[in-house]
């Protein structure tokens, strides 16, 4: 245990030890380090967007789901409001065609009556002249009766 | 052992105890500063050296993603220190933090020279000095560096100087000295030398605790390592000599496990002093 130069010896030793790890040593570790500390900061705020966004996201699609939905539906409703349309429009013109033709045979059937009663006139005007010719044994001047004809034929 | 004769307990210790000097025997007066212990300068530069290595190669393979064992392992280091500065020193740590973890591992790694087994460098030294034509009886070695006082008082002088020169940088010359004159008890003339009598003692006793607690406890701790061999060469062939061995064996694992806590602890604590003493002069009374 004596005290001799080794001290100073020492002491110079010390300082330039502690010059060296302040030169070469502590600061690429701190860099080091502080740059892993960003990048894990960085990581979790990254993750923490990520979660935000899935969640606004996640709103967004069901958002549009319901939208679809009752989209859907309205076409649907719509449709169905077309479909009656059609049914009531088809129905409303089967009736129409339907009386038209209905008319056109009742006209069709008046027109034949009356020419059937026309014709059927005409054959009585003829029977009753032939049956007055019989009757009067002579014959009726047609032109001279013809009057007479067509009055009975009106009568008829 | 030397052929002629084994030494005694006392020989034993006092050739462990003496130093490798740059004069060839044991120094004389207790304080001759012509002379250099060649064996805490050899070791005390070398482990430092390799200390300072270490943390190069660490940095130099310092990546700021996934970090190795050997990385993670500084770092844990690097950031206890960081820590521990940054709530002790209050002020630019460019230089006081890499001081601190200088001191920490380079204290650690000359305490550790301790768990080396006791007789194994200085009988490799007394075969190399033997083998040079020297007497190996004279072949002294020590080889923790932290268990001669020189080294633990020069590095508690390297903190003592750095407090002065952070003094007079924080507080620049003036308020150095006024506060060299006021504190601890007030300013007022009659105050004035009793308050630099009080700062000198204070900054002679927190150099010399600072050096002699590390010194102390190595000392200590090498001289039980030193009890405990003597107790393991009293094997002789007979059963309470067996006994002794045995004793030795087991005091021997003990203490040396016990040790391990010891040299980290007295790193540590160096580490804390050298930031304390720092940054007190960075802080006005």
């Amino acid at each position: 245990m004596n005290l001799n130069a080794t001290l100073f010896a020492q002491l110079v030793v010390f300082l330039i030890l502690a010059w060296f790890t302040m030169k070469f040593v502590w600061p690429p570790i701190m860099k080091a380090l502080d740059e892993r500390a960003g990048k894990i900061a960085d990581g979790l705020a990254a993750a923490d967007k990520a979660k935000a966004d899935l969640a606004h996201a996640e709103k967004k699609a069901s958002e549009e789901l319901r939208k679809a939905r009752e989209s859907a539906a309205e076409f649907r409703s719509g449709a169905e409001k077309q479909v009656a349309q059609l049914i009531e429009e088809a129905r409303a013109e089967g009736a129409r065609i339907v009386n038209a033709a209905r008319e056109a045979a009742e006209n069709e059937a008046a027109a034949a009556s009356q020419r059937a009663r026309e014709a059927l006139r005409e054959h009585v005007a003829v029977l009753a002249v032939a049956g007055a010719e019989r009757i009067l044994r002579k014959e009726i001047n047609a032109q001279a009766h013809a009057e007479l004809l067509t009055q009975l034929k009106s009568e008829l | 052992m030397a052929a002629e004769h084994a030494p005694n307990a006392s020989e034993y210790i006092v050739h462990h105890l003496t130093h490798l000097n740059s004069l060839g025997h044991k120094q004389a007066a207790l304080v001759d500063w012509s002379v250099f212990h060649l064996d805490t300068l050899f070791w005390s530069a070398s482990l430092g050296l390799l200390a300072v290595l270490i943390l190069a190669l660490a940095a130099a393979r310092a990546t700021s993603g996934v970090p190795g064992r050997f990385q993670a392992a500084v770092e844990i280091l690097v950031e206890m220190v960081e820590s521990q500065s940054k709530s002790i020193v209050h002020g630019d740590r460019s230089f006081i933090a890499p001081l601190a973890l200088t001191v920490f591992i380079w204290i650690f790694f000359m305490n550790a020279m301790d768990l080396l087994p006791l007789d194994l460098l200085p009988r490799v030294w007394g075969g190399v000095y033997a083998a040079a034509g020297h007497d190996p009886a004279h072949a002294y070695l020590r080889i923790v560096p932290t268990a001669d006082l020189n080294a633990t008082l020069g590095m508690s002088l390297g903190v003592l100087l750095l407090c002065l020169y952070y003094s007079v940088k924080i507080k620049g010359f003036g308020g150095w000295m006024h506060e060299l004159f006021t504190a601890p008890f007030g300013s007022h003339p009659v105050l004035y030398p009793i308050n630099f009598a009080m700062q000198l003692i204070e900054f002679v006793a927190k150099t010399v605790s600072h050096g002699m607690r590390l010194f102390g406890n190595m000392y200590a701790g090498e001289l039980i390592f030193m009890l405990i061999a003597l107790m393991g060469a009293a094997w002789a062939g007979t059963f309470g000599s067996g006994l002794l061995w045995l004793g030795g064996v087991f005091a021997g694992t003990v203490w040396a496990i016990f040790h391990i806590l010891i040299i980290t602890l007295q790193a540590f604590i160096f580490m804390m002093l050298t930031l304390v003493y720092i940054g007190q002069a960075h802080e006005s009374h």
